[in-house]
């Protein structure tokens, strides 16, 4: 069974991120980038399904600059077998990744689609949904748990109050969520290996799909802060300033 | 053209979240319609029908919808989407399960967890866990939106709405439910509670959790926790709040024996009031509680619970 695996380059998340003062957007410039986190979650599942013997071979995609080429390393490096990489510049909404992993998927036909739930700059938490959707597959968003057969997988899903598990008939495609696995470190002999990994070269248009974004960003601003308040001397203290604002 | 909010609801009672969501769509422009999808779920319908500001709700009530499944959600929308210039659905994991799926299929972009309409086409939106906010205007064509609920006012009682029923779309056979294992709390949920009490690493264990219990039980809270007290392994991963877990936004949140970690701000700073206790006066928690108490939470915590009791709570 063939597995692909999407993945992001985004902003590192250790990194506190900085908006332009020009309120175009966040700063990115000597910024330090590394995988999505919920993306890294999907490269390590498809390893460990692939270790089972359940998955054949692992395709890594990325959809971004030529840096995103770094992206798709560290996937092989973890375990990937192949690449591929979709050079497009700025910022690529959720609807034309859909679009151009849909057309991935038509020519490699995967049985199953492994990503994160949500990218970790834009937050949208729309593709894995739009690429099922486009294909006319079923899903299984925000993973906890997989079992795997040849013709279905069963997804325990985080939902608010606990969890719910959904059989979906194969192809689908699955998104995982923080509990999923732990991702591995690759080792130095992987990440030597991983360079010799073949990754192909692309662009929308081989696609046949227009990534011009569709939404206007108007403006990328600061959060309102909030101020420090009082310290209180006690507990009984507290707790009259909780009533006074109408709290408790 | 009207919008369409699509209800969250257990079958039984409709989620708060439906009745935020509806004020969202009456700032996008109305007539607001509300979708009640699940079976047996006439009371919901009855309900969404007395939020004001509501013209009509469509109530598909069939055993495909019980537990609002993505993919049958997706073609029971569609059925309806000609009608509509917006769709809105409350940000809860069962809408950003399958709003997606519905603009994909309408070829539109979808504008994720709303935090204010600045105008009918024009949304606010937290990127990066809310770092940052992003003022985004809406493409030509129908407007996909789900609305972050705990950043609007729930619309108000009062209305009465016609109920029309609506037939089910075909079974798209892609997937089933199987099971679902749902934390059992006398408690309120995370994310929809008034008050939120969350202990962090400061608690030291599990079982001094009970100390924060004490006090929810009181104050009706429900409680929550820092990712360091889940991965330290105190509770399990549902109670975390943070850019990695939960986004709550209660009229009070107490942090106790959290130090404030950005992750762990990212999902609780905007709640009403901010109320924490912790032993080091440095935490940067206190830099955005309103009302900071530097004392050692095993003393102040009990010393709180006497105090409530005696306040009659």
């Amino acid at each position: 069974m063939k597995v692909l695996v999407p993945v992001k380059r985004v902003i590192d998340y250790n990194v506190k991120v900085r908006v332009k003062a020009d309120q175009s957007g966040v700063d990115l410039a000597n910024v330090k980038m590394s995988m999505n986190p919920f993306d890294e979650i999907a490269v390590e599942e498809a390893v460990r399904l692939k270790e089972k013997g359940k998955v054949s071979e692992i395709i890594a995609v990325s959809i971004g600059p030529a840096q995103a080429a770094e992206t798709i390393r560290t996937a092989l490096a973890m375990g990937a077998d192949r690449g591929i990489l979709v050079k497009a510049e700025g910022e690529i909404e959720p609807l034309a990744v859909a679009k151009i992993l849909k057309a991935i998927c038509d020519a490699e036909k995967p049985m199953l689609v492994i990503t994160g739930k949500q990218a970790i700059d834009d937050d949208s938490n729309q593709t894995g949904q739009m690429l099922a959707a486009l294909l006319g597959w079923g899903q299984g968003t925000f993973a906890h748990s997989v079992e795997l057969s040849e013709t279905s997988a069963k997804i325990a899903r985080e939902i608010d109050g606990g969890l719910q598990t959904v059989e979906v008939k194969l192809p689908a495609v699955m998104t995982t969520d923080l509990r999923l696995n732990e991702p591995r470190y690759a080792s130095l002999p992987n990440i030597m290996k991983a360079k010799k990994k073949p990754v192909e070269e692309k662009t929308p248009a081989d696609y046949g799909v227009d990534a011009a974004s569709r939404l206007k960003v108007l403006k990328v601003t600061e959060p309102a802060k909030r101020s420090a308040g009082i310290k209180v001397k006690s507990v009984s203290e507290l707790l009259d300033k909780l009533k006074e604002a109408g709290a408790i | 053209m009207a919008t369409l909010v699509v209800a969250e609801h257990d079958n039984k009672s409709l989620n708060d979240a439906t009745a935020k969501t509806v004020t969202a769509a009456l700032a996008v422009g109305g007539p607001v319609h509300v979708l009640v999808a699940g079976e047996n779920c006439k009371a919901v319908a009855d309900a969404a029908a007395k939020i004001a500001g509501v013209e009509k709700v469509l109530l598909a009530d069939n055993a495909l919808y019980a537990k609002m499944i993505a993919e049958a959600m997706e073609r029971l929308i569609l059925s309806v989407a000609d009608t509509y210039d917006a769709i809105l659905a409350p940000a809860t994991t069962s809408g950003k399960n399958y709003l997606p799926r519905v603009a994909a299929k309408l070829d539109v972009p979808q504008i994720s967890e709303i935090l204010k309409v600045v105008s009918p086409d024009t949304f606010e939106r937290p990127i990066y866990a809310g770092n940052a906010i992003q003022t985004v205007q809406a493409a030509a064509g129908k407007k996909i939106i789900t609305v972050r609920a705990t950043a609007f006012a729930k619309a108000a009682d009062g209305g009465n709405a016609a109920i029309e029923s609506l037939a089910a779309a075909a079974d798209p056979g892609l997937s089933k439910f199987d099971s679902e294992a749902l934390s059992k709390s006398e408690r309120p949920e995370l994310t929809s509670a008034k008050i939120v009490i969350s202990g962090g690493r400061g608690l030291g264990s599990g079982e001094n959790f009970a100390l924060i219990d004490k006090i929810a039980d009181r104050l009706h809270a429900a409680v929550g926790a820092s990712r360091a007290a889940v991965d330290a392994g105190y509770v399990p991963n549902d109670y975390q709040v943070g850019q990695t877990g939960k986004v709550v936004a209660p009229e009070l949140y107490l942090a106790v024996g959290i130090s404030g970690a950005i992750q762990h701000l990212a999902g609780m700073k905007d709640s009403k009031v901010i109320a924490a206790i912790n032993k080091d006066e440095d935490a940067p928690i206190f830099q955005i509680a309103d009302y900071g108490l530097v004392a050692d939470l095993f003393q102040a915590l009990p010393e709180m619970d006497q105090e409530l009791a005696k306040r009659g709570y």
